[in-house]
């Protein structure tokens, strides 16, 4: 088991990838502007590229390279470019955030973390993982789902909500590379695809919204109620 | 089996709403043989990837009966909404990869793949229910993707924890299925392994439209054109709740089984709850329909949250019966709505004069679909009801029996109202154009429901039984 026995070295290294991981989620939950969003997500698959391939060298699962790559092709590269152009298309630079100022946000954010944590200690010590990697990683999984969902909930346009599930993802991403290293590839690459295809499927959908209903804003989705 | 399928869905000399015909005939008669031949055995084929076990064979004739009769009703409802061929081609291209891809996730041995393959259904219909492009329909559409997308992410985190759990056993690597994750499950500790399932269950639950997780699926279930939403109400959210079904079985046996049962009962009863209140003073037509799948999921997932024999039997025939029933409630709203051109019941008046036959026919399906006897969904419910006096939650059975009245009141009421209240207001008189399309899908589904109020096949109840001793 990966977890069990890591030299102290490699585990210094998983713990930084992770906090940066964990810290370019506050960059997005920090800025207004969507652009920042964007490449603070694409810096987040490039640090989970980087963790995959460090796992990969210090496990010893060769198909974790192969992982590695992919991710930094699909989740680092071509999803933010394609995000972008969206942004671009849709002319959309800022995100108004009328709920909460990005301070307050940032203070909600840290909070969840913690809450992430908790939960993450007590779960690890019924499982006698006290003080071990496996706990940092369960607390970014758990903490980016919730920064995600935070993401979704404070910011109302489409690629916002786009980009906080996004956030979700990697932080399943981020997390299983630690805990289920050996997860079966096929699985990971059919997640790999199934998450392009989502996402332009939101593209095809979000050009819809601006053309049939002429907002991409959710304040404005308030047709369907009841 | 899935290949022969497939095989159905392409043919390029007949017009597209009669290759879709074909195709969804050819897969009804396949489910149904593979339901009688193959029917209480459980198999896995393909290296390990597709499992043939009596819930996914039911599950798979739900859908196959389920696009049948909705492919029945295309044929007419399209020609009512007056789309261009390009237009109608990829409406049932759309169709065929939808049904297709409910078939495979019954089918799937491995959690993951069924994930992706609940996913897959999430898109492909997402662009059923944004297809007439209307500023409504596109917004259900985007609201259905994002909440559902956000929700499926939380059951992939709980399977990514159940093949955590399972590590601690059976090492690093292992090949992830059904049967390997209940074979570890018992040593996996509780608390990992309730997180894990309460993940899933939300993750699932969303997609199946539980309450609190509900809210995409009124939108979805309105917009989309009426044979889309009898799609996604009959078929899809039974092959969202195997999902949950399946998960309940891996616990089986651990000290964590209890409060997953615990959890799906309460989420059922919240369903129905929440169902009712949106029933008793609901608008729309359709959007009552959809309350009314919520209320009927509730109860499939209460059955399966009692468990035993009673239980899981009550709620798989509940399974075929809401399938059966509500297409029928959505093709007669689908008729209503072209008919008077609105979706609000307020608009509707008069059913009988204008229409006697189909009239009766959607009165009938109404009053059976709000557990009245002689129909199927009365049978269903008073043996999940017998099952929950067995069981240790016998709360549910009382609170769920008020709200199932609660319900009947509310929904016949509506009925009630459109059927013998006011004349319409001049001007708003229906235009008439129905056909035989439009009206032999209703008959054969009321037949049926009726058939299977009066007679439960012995047949039948072997095959639950033998299905509910997996969970």
């Amino acid at each position: 088991m990966l977890i069990a026995h890591l030299s102290s070295l490699a585990t210094s290294i998983f713990s930084f990838l992770i906090t940066i991981a964990l810290v370019l989620s506050f960059v997005m939950i920090g800025s207004h502007w969507l652009r920042n969003h964007i490449l603070a997500f694409a810096a987040e698959s490039w640090v989970i590229a980087i963790l995959s391939a460090s796992v990969a060298y210090y496990g010893h699962y060769k198909e974790l390279y192969l992982i590695a790559i992919l991710t930094a092709l699909f989740r680092g590269s071509l999803l933010p470019y394609l995000l972008l152009r969206l942004a671009k298309r849709l002319d959309i630079k800022r995100e108004f955030t009328p709920i909460f100022r990005p301070a307050s946000g940032m203070v909600i954010g840290s909070v969840l973390v913690v809450f992430a944590f908790v939960i993450s200690r007590s779960l690890g010590g019924t499982l006698g993982l006290a003080n071990n990697i496996a706990l940092t990683a369960l607390t970014a999984m758990f903490g980016l789902k919730l920064i995600g969902f935070l993401l979704m909930i404070l910011r109302s346009e489409a690629i916002s909500h786009i980009l906080g599930l996004l956030v979700i993802e990697n932080g399943i991403f981020l997390g299983s590379q630690i805990l289920v290293p050996g997860l079966p590839l096929l699985l990971e690459l059919v997640i790999l695809f199934d998450l392009l295809i989502i996402v332009m499927t939101f593209g095809i959908l979000v050009r819809y919204l601006k053309l049939d209903v002429g907002t991409t804003s959710s304040r404005d989705l308030q047709k369907l109620v009841g | 089996m899935v290949a022969i399928l497939l095989g159905f869905l392409r043919g390029k000399s007949l017009r597209d709403e009669y290759v879709n015909l074909i195709s969804s005939l050819g897969v009804f008669v396949v489910s149904l043989v593979l339901l009688i031949a193959d029917g209480s055995s459980q198999k896995v084929y393909l290296s390990g990837y597709v499992l043939v076990s009596p819930l996914g064979n039911w599950v798979t004739f739900c859908v196959g009966i389920v696009y049948l009769l909705a492919s029945i009703y295309s044929v007419g409802y399209m020609k009512l909404l007056n789309v261009s061929p390009r237009q109608l081609s990829k409406f049932y291209s759309l169709m065929e990869g939808f049904a297709v891809s409910m078939l495979v996730a019954a089918f799937m041995n491995n959690p993951g793949l069924y994930w992706i393959v609940i996913d897959v259904t999430t898109i492909i219909s997402a662009f059923l229910v944004g297809f007439e492009r209307g500023p409504e329909s596109i917004e259900a559409s985007w609201k259905y993707l994002i909440i559902v997308s956000s929700g499926l992410s939380l059951a992939l985190l709980g399977i990514v924890l159940f093949y955590w759990g399972g590590t601690f056993h059976l090492g690093q690597v292992y090949s992830m299925s059904w049967e390997t994750l209940h074979s570890v499950a018992a040593q996996v500790p509780t608390p990992l392994l309730l997180t894990s399932f309460f993940l899933v269950l939300v993750g699932f639950g969303t997609k199946a439209g539980l309450a609190p997780m509900h809210t995409w699926l009124p939108d979805a279930h309105s917009e989309g054109p009426a044979p889309v939403s009898a799609m996604l109400s009959g078929a899809l959210l039974n092959t969202a709740i195997l999902g949950i079904v399946r998960f309940l079985a891996i616990l089986k046996g651990t000290k964590s089984s209890g409060p997953a049962h615990l959890a799906v009962i309460i989420l059922g009863v919240f369903s129905l709850f929440v169902a009712a209140t949106f029933i008793v003073r609901q608008q729309g037509i359709k959007r009552l329909m959809a309350y009314s799948s919520i209320e009927h999921i509730g109860i499939i997932a209460i059955g399966f949250g009692f468990g035993g024999a009673l239980g899981v039997a009550g709620a798989m025939y509940n399974m075929l019966n809401h399938s059966l029933n509500k297409s029928l409630m959505f093709f007669g709203s689908g008729n209503a709505m072209r008919n008077y051109r609105s979706k609000e019941i307020d608009k509707i008046r008069r059913v009988l004069t204008y229409f006697p036959v189909t009239g009766s026919l959607w009165l009938l399906g109404a009053i059976a679909i709000t557990g009245a006897p002689p129909f199927g969904l009365f049978q269903g419910e008073v043996s999940i009801l017998r099952a929950g006096m067995q069981s240790k939650n016998v709360w549910a059975v009382w609170v769920v029996a008020i709200l199932l009245i609660v319900i009947f009141i509310g929904f016949l009421n509506h009925f009630r109202a459109m059927y013998f209240g006011l004349d319409v207001e001049p001007g708003n008189a229906p235009t008439i154009t129905m056909n035989t399309w439009l009206s032999l899908p209703m008959w054969l589904s009321l037949l049926a429901i009726v058939v299977l109020g009066l007679w439960w096949p012995s047949g039948l109840v072997h095959f639950f039984i033998n299905a509910g001793k997996s969970l």
